[in-house]
């Protein structure tokens, strides 16, 4: 059972195709970008990224070029591309389409990055839930190495470039880069400080790059069909089309393929067929559970990764959860608190505790036994948490209690022993 | 009897190891392969990891502690993940699990008296535009009603011979 419904396009292809046939996918120009790539050299692709306005996918939105700039040309050591696809981020579910539909951009993506930034080693970090899809993706790796695709001179260039997945093993935190690479070291998944960043020390401390499966797909596309192509399909600074992921109460669930700047309300109401049962609108989390909440009046924006900062929120993953009447929002809360708190690594004091004390005083309101006092407790363990901490799994589970608590103040005081 | 691996997890282990410049990168998917034979990660299978990888045994139990998919105790031969986080439970995952829990008679995080099956609450499985979810070994099952669910333990449970 696998149903989405999809504006079908350039990034999400034909349904009723299996794109996971190697000869289907060359049939509809497969591997035609890699070729191309082959025939450019390094600084061109570089730079057509650059010009592609391409942000990356992962949810930081940082532009893809730029990143891939930071990585030294000359290097002793070897360099690596590492591909995160430890998709886990609460609401998000797109990347999990390529793994188990369509990885062969993915791998076309791979091939052109590491061409151009002298990488001969990629692994695919893929998150340990997804087992028939990295049953797929090695499949398609072998396919590719017999065809000549991976492995030694591909297609005869004389680049070589070997691809190896790596399962994840049930850790959210090895979405971020630093904990990613020390989980496909072997280690437990901590995050790291940085500087240094992994472009100059990554992956068994050589030079690293490390993608969002999204990102990488768009790069075969961007190859093909040029930069300037590919930024003119979005709004200013935002490049390109974009896989949203709706979840929760909509008539239609599922992916879609917008170009970047789609009217929000529109994705729910028009494309998401409107709110299941016709019930009201309550709340919208736009881009993943880390993404702080927005009300039915703030959604009439463009969704792009500047827009929905100015409304202050983030565009993050795409996955758009959408909550209708008459949800209560605390329980909404408690499941992301309970969630960042599951996952902290535990390194940094503010988050290790702070997210527990945050799940007992959100249970303590639910119950019925916390006064005013404790609302403010909560707001104030949640700002302790924001910006003292080594990775963004801090800021991830305090964005989301201060924005319902400031913009639902009422889903929580109903509760409160002192509530007027 | 020691513990060895299997001669077929045995030539899946010498795969493994050319793919990484050192021994310990392949940990991770070494204590998969140990898991698959030996059903969970008890000390003496660490030990065994450890020393097939020239790795401390220290090393070996740090990562192995670290992540929720390496199983420190046995789970039944049906591990059943019911996801809990928003998407799901906008989309009704609680009556989903509370009818597995009726029907198995066990709560979270327990295994049935028959060790078939071990029922888990599990964090965002990453498949939410078709919410409800819940993996049995690893295996989507999506777009659950409380109904289906249940019809699809009772299906493990005629496919098992006692």
């Amino acid at each position: 059972m696998d149903i989405h419904h999809m504006a079908t396009n350039v990034l999400l292809r034909d349904p009723s195709i299996d794109w996971t046939n190697l000869d289907n996918h060359r049939k509809a120009g497969g591997f035609e970008a890699v070729k191309k790539a082959f025939s450019m050299d390094a600084d061109e692709i570089i730079n057509e990224t650059k010009r592609s306005n391409l942000r990356g996918r992962g949810g930081a939105g940082f532009p893809t070029g730029v990143k891939w700039g930071f990585v030294p040309k000359q290097s002793e050591k070897p360099k690596y591309l590492a591909v995160n696809a430890d998709e886990g981020e609460p609401g998000t579910f797109k990347d999990r389409y390529w793994l188990r539909k369509d990885p062969y951009p993915l791998i076309e993506g791979c091939i052109i990055c590491a061409y151009a930034l002298g990488i001969n080693t990629t692994y695919i970090y893929i998150r340990g839930e997804f087992l028939e899809e990295i049953r797929i993706v090695e499949k398609c790796i072998e396919q590719c190495r017999r065809a000549g695709l991976l492995g030694k001179n591909i297609l005869g260039s004389g680049f070589d470039m070997e691809c190896w997945v790596h399962p994840g093993a049930g850790a959210y935190i090895c979405g971020e880069e630093t904990a990613m690479l020390s989980s496909l070291e072997g280690k437990a998944g901590q995050p790291k400080l940085k500087p240094p960043f992994p472009a100059v020390e990554g992956l068994f401390r050589c030079p690293t790059v490390v993608n969002n499966v999204e990102t990488l797909v768009c790069i075969p596309l961007i190859i093909q069909n040029g930069g300037k192509w590919f930024a003119d399909l979005g709004t200013d600074r935002n490049g390109g089309p974009k896989v949203f992921g709706v979840s929760g109460h909509v008539k239609r669930p599922g992916l879609y393929e917008f170009p970047l700047g789609v009217n929000l309300k529109d994705v729910i109401y028009k494309h998401c067929g409107g709110i299941l049962n016709d019930r009201k609108l309550k709340a919208v989390i736009p881009g993943g559970s880390s993404c702080p909440v927005l009300t039915p009046d703030e959604i009439d924006i463009p969704a792009d990764f500047d827009s929905f900062k100015v409304v202050g929120s983030m565009l993050g993953t795409a996955g758009v959860i959408v909550i209708a009447e008459p949800t209560p929002l605390i329980e909404v809360l408690l499941r992301i608190a309970r969630f960042y708190a599951h996952e902290s690594c535990g390194q940094c004091t503010p988050c290790r505790e702070g997210t527990g004390w945050m799940v007992r005083i959100l249970e303590n309101i639910r119950k019925g036994l916390a006064t005013k006092k404790e609302i403010g407790l909560l707001m104030d363990a949640a700002t302790k948490i924001e910006g003292n901490t080594i990775c963004a799994l801090g800021d991830a589970a305090a964005w989301p209690v201060k924005s319902f608590l400031q913009k639902f103040p009422d889903e929580f005081s109903r509760y409160l022993v002192d509530a007027a | 009897m020691g513990i060895q691996f299997t001669p077929e997890i045995e030539a899946q282990f010498k795969s493994l190891l050319p793919r990484y410049p050192n021994k310990l990168a392949a940990l991770i998917p070494t204590l998969y392969l140990a898991q698959e034979q030996f059903g969970y990660l008890r000390p003496e299978v660490m030990e065994y990891v450890a020393q097939r990888l020239d790795l401390p045994a220290s090393q070996v139990l740090n990562t192995a502690t670290f992540y929720t998919m390496l199983h420190k105790k046995p789970v039944g031969r049906y591990h059943i993940e019911v996801c809990t986080n928003v998407s799901c439970y906008l989309r009704g995952c609680d009556d989903v699990l509370e009818a597995l829990q009726k029907k198995l008679s066990i709560e979270c995080g327990e295994t049935t008296a028959d060790g078939l099956f071990t029922l888990d609450e599990v964090q965002c499985l990453a498949a939410c535009g078709t919410a409800p979810v819940m993996c049995v070994n690893r295996i989507y099952r999506e777009n659950l009603t409380p109904d289906e669910a249940v019809k699809i333990v009772d299906g493990l449970n005629k496919s098992t011979k006692p």
